[in-house]
């Protein structure tokens, strides 16, 4: 097998058991940011859009598809961790008499 | 072990690149390595609302500085693309992200996972087109995945998101032989995508390949109805982070790879409690046709057994009341009475009566979007109980309140085994000393079966609109 995919399934495999660990002890309560939360996080596909996007013998279909995947994932950025922000700004605990 | 190992991984791995991608500078690893932890530390502290908001930053720090040590990559050149790229995200993103009412979330959600999705196909497309016949198998195969899980997805979001803003009709989209139809599609989008592995070089095979998964995506998601979303939205966040990870291992990046992972277990966790709290299969949630129920008819159930009330009436039993429980439903969202829900609540409270709010998983469009509904009308998180903590507590309260929820009150998915929902776990309100039901009418839920506690001894019925019956009642309350 390929060395670098070998490496690659390690990580995903851990990562995806790490994912599980951590998001099974969210509470039910937070379950909507999490989506949301999560969805910014994969929208880190934004770094291999950019390096596709700016590498330097690219013909004029690969800058277009570029360009549309950097935009779509950046929106996923800043949108996704903005309005998480947003909603868990909302979770209060009970006023102090 | 898993934080230890990680590290190790990723700096042995990513010594070895692909023969067409310039070996990355080893401070943009060790900053992509601080990201990926930044992310997992980002998903624990959402554990609790208290740490919630770090996890945030943690998670726009690790984002940040990602995307700035990728600016800098040798292999980056040309930045006017891309710094147009980010004025038009961000032009387009913060209204979607500030201005959206938390009643439409769940679509917000959707078109993001659409946004997250096209993205992951447009780079895998890109690489195809870039580099083509001279990639490896294993590479070709990552890109079928990316193009299968990211066209799906992101026609099937834009579904999901059509149906949630009730553009596309809720129903259930029913046509003969259905399930064979979209079988059938997927098999020939697996087949297209292993001729793009098998013949890269042929022009035909890859815009077949992703018309047959757009396709896919549109008929895996129009048949399924409006009560089965919240198991639909978790499983196309599952989706959309799948993509994004196979997109990772076509560009050799292990950041993407996490970062994915942490999106696919996710959104997979919560379509299983969601799957859980309906007694249901993903199979069932996916191809199952609506189930002609073998319920009692209505009338045998509601004949002469209804005892309707009035908001003056409400007022009075709220008045003798110590304990109280607020149980809200998909209905209170329609009605936008949560505002209304939260001024009771205050008065309640200000009257020294305890109110608890039971939340069923699959109350309202996508998981736990009840809870945010409520939190943004002021209501403390630390009310807001979920199924498993309220359940004991019912046989404690004085009142119950119901307000636009049905079938997760249907004590028939509990005591008749031959109910169409039997066996789905439901909050046991029956058990309180008095059950009030807000409700426009009779009419029954989305699994459309008669509801028995509607004529049980201890209930009595609130014919009104959701949020106008809440006003009413507070109303009469502050005459008392």
């Amino acid at each position: 097998m390929n060395p670098s995919l070998e490496s690659n399934l390690f990580v995903f495999a851990l990562a995806a058991f790490l994912g599980y660990e951590v998001v099974r002890r969210v509470s039910p309560q937070l379950h909507t940011p999490l989506m949301s939360l999560t969805n910014a996080i994969s929208a880190i596909s934004v770094v291999g859009a950019i390096a596709v996007t700016g590498a330097g013998h690219n013909t004029t279909m690969v800058v277009v598809l570029g360009t549309i995947a950097v935009t779509a994932s950046m929106i996923n950025v800043v949108g996704g961790f903005l309005m998480t922000d947003r909603m868990l700004k909302m979770f209060k605990k009970r006023k102090s008499q | 072990m898993i934080s230890s190992y990680l590290p190790v991984t990723i700096i042995a791995a990513t010594a070895k690149f692909l023969p067409h991608r310039q070996v990355m500078p080893a401070y943009v690893i060790l900053i992509y390595l601080a990201a990926a932890m930044l992310f997992a530390l980002s998903l624990k502290w959402l554990s609790s609302p208290k740490t919630a908001r770090w996890g945030v930053l943690a998670g726009e720090i690790g984002m940040a500085a990602a995307i700035i040590a990728t600016l800098f990559l040798p292999e980056v050149r040309h930045y006017d693309w891309i710094f147009i790229a980010f004025a038009i995200a961000i032009a387009a993103a913060l209204p979607m992200a500030l201005l959206i009412p938390m009643t439409a979330v769940p679509q917000q959600i959707a078109l993001f996972h659409a946004f997250g999705a096209l993205a992951a196909a447009l780079v895998g497309t890109a690489e195809y087109y870039a580099h083509g016949a001279s990639l490896g198998t294993s590479t070709l195969v990552a890109i079928g995945f990316e193009s299968l899980l990211g066209y799906l997805t992101f026609t099937g979001s834009l579904v999901a998101a059509g149906k949630l803003q009730e553009i596309l009709p809720t129903q259930p989209m029913n046509y003969p032989f259905q399930n064979v139809a979209s079988i059938s599609v997927l098999g020939a989008s697996i087949i297209a995508g292993a001729m793009v592995v098998v013949i890269p070089a042929n022009p035909l095979v890859f815009p077949i390949f992703i018309a047959l998964c757009l396709l896919f995506g549109v008929m895996l998601i129009l048949p399924i109805g409006g009560g089965d979303m919240p198991t639909v939205i978790a499983l196309l966040n599952s989706y959309a982070g799948l993509s994004a990870s196979a997109m990772g291992f076509v560009l050799n990046n292990k950041l993407l790879i996490i970062g994915g992972a942490l999106e696919g277990s996710s959104g997979f966790i919560l379509a299983m409690i969601m799957c859980k709290a309906m007694n249901r299969s993903f199979i069932n949630v996916l191809f199952g046709q609506v189930q002609a129920g073998k319920a009692a008819k209505s009338d045998d159930i509601y004949g002469g057994n209804i005892k309707s009330v009035n908001a003056e009436e409400v007022a009075a039993i709220l008045d003798g009341a110590r304990r109280v429980a607020i149980v809200p439903g998909y209905g209170l969202a329609v009605a936008q009475a949560q505002h209304a829900v939260g001024q009771l609540f205050e008065l309640l409270e200000s009257r020294s009566v305890d109110v608890q709010f039971g939340i069923h998983p699959v109350a309202g469009r996508m998981p736990g979007h009840m809870n945010v509904l409520l939190a943004e009308a002021n209501i403390p998180y630390d009310h807001l109980m979920e199924m498993d903590r309220i359940n004991p507590e019912f046989e404690n309260m004085d009142v119950v309140i119901v307000n636009g929820a049905n079938d997760v009150v249907n004590p028939d998915a509990r005591d008749n085994p031959n109910s169409p929902i039997a066996g789905m776990p439901i909050l046991n309100v029956d058990k309180a000393g008095t059950v009030i039901v807000i409700k426009r009418s009779l009419s029954s839920g989305f699994a459309g079966i008669p509801n028995p506690l509607f004529a049980a001894k201890n209930c009595l019925m609130y014919f009104a609109d959701g949020k106008k019956a809440v006003l009413d009642i507070i109303a009469e309350l502050e005459k008392l």
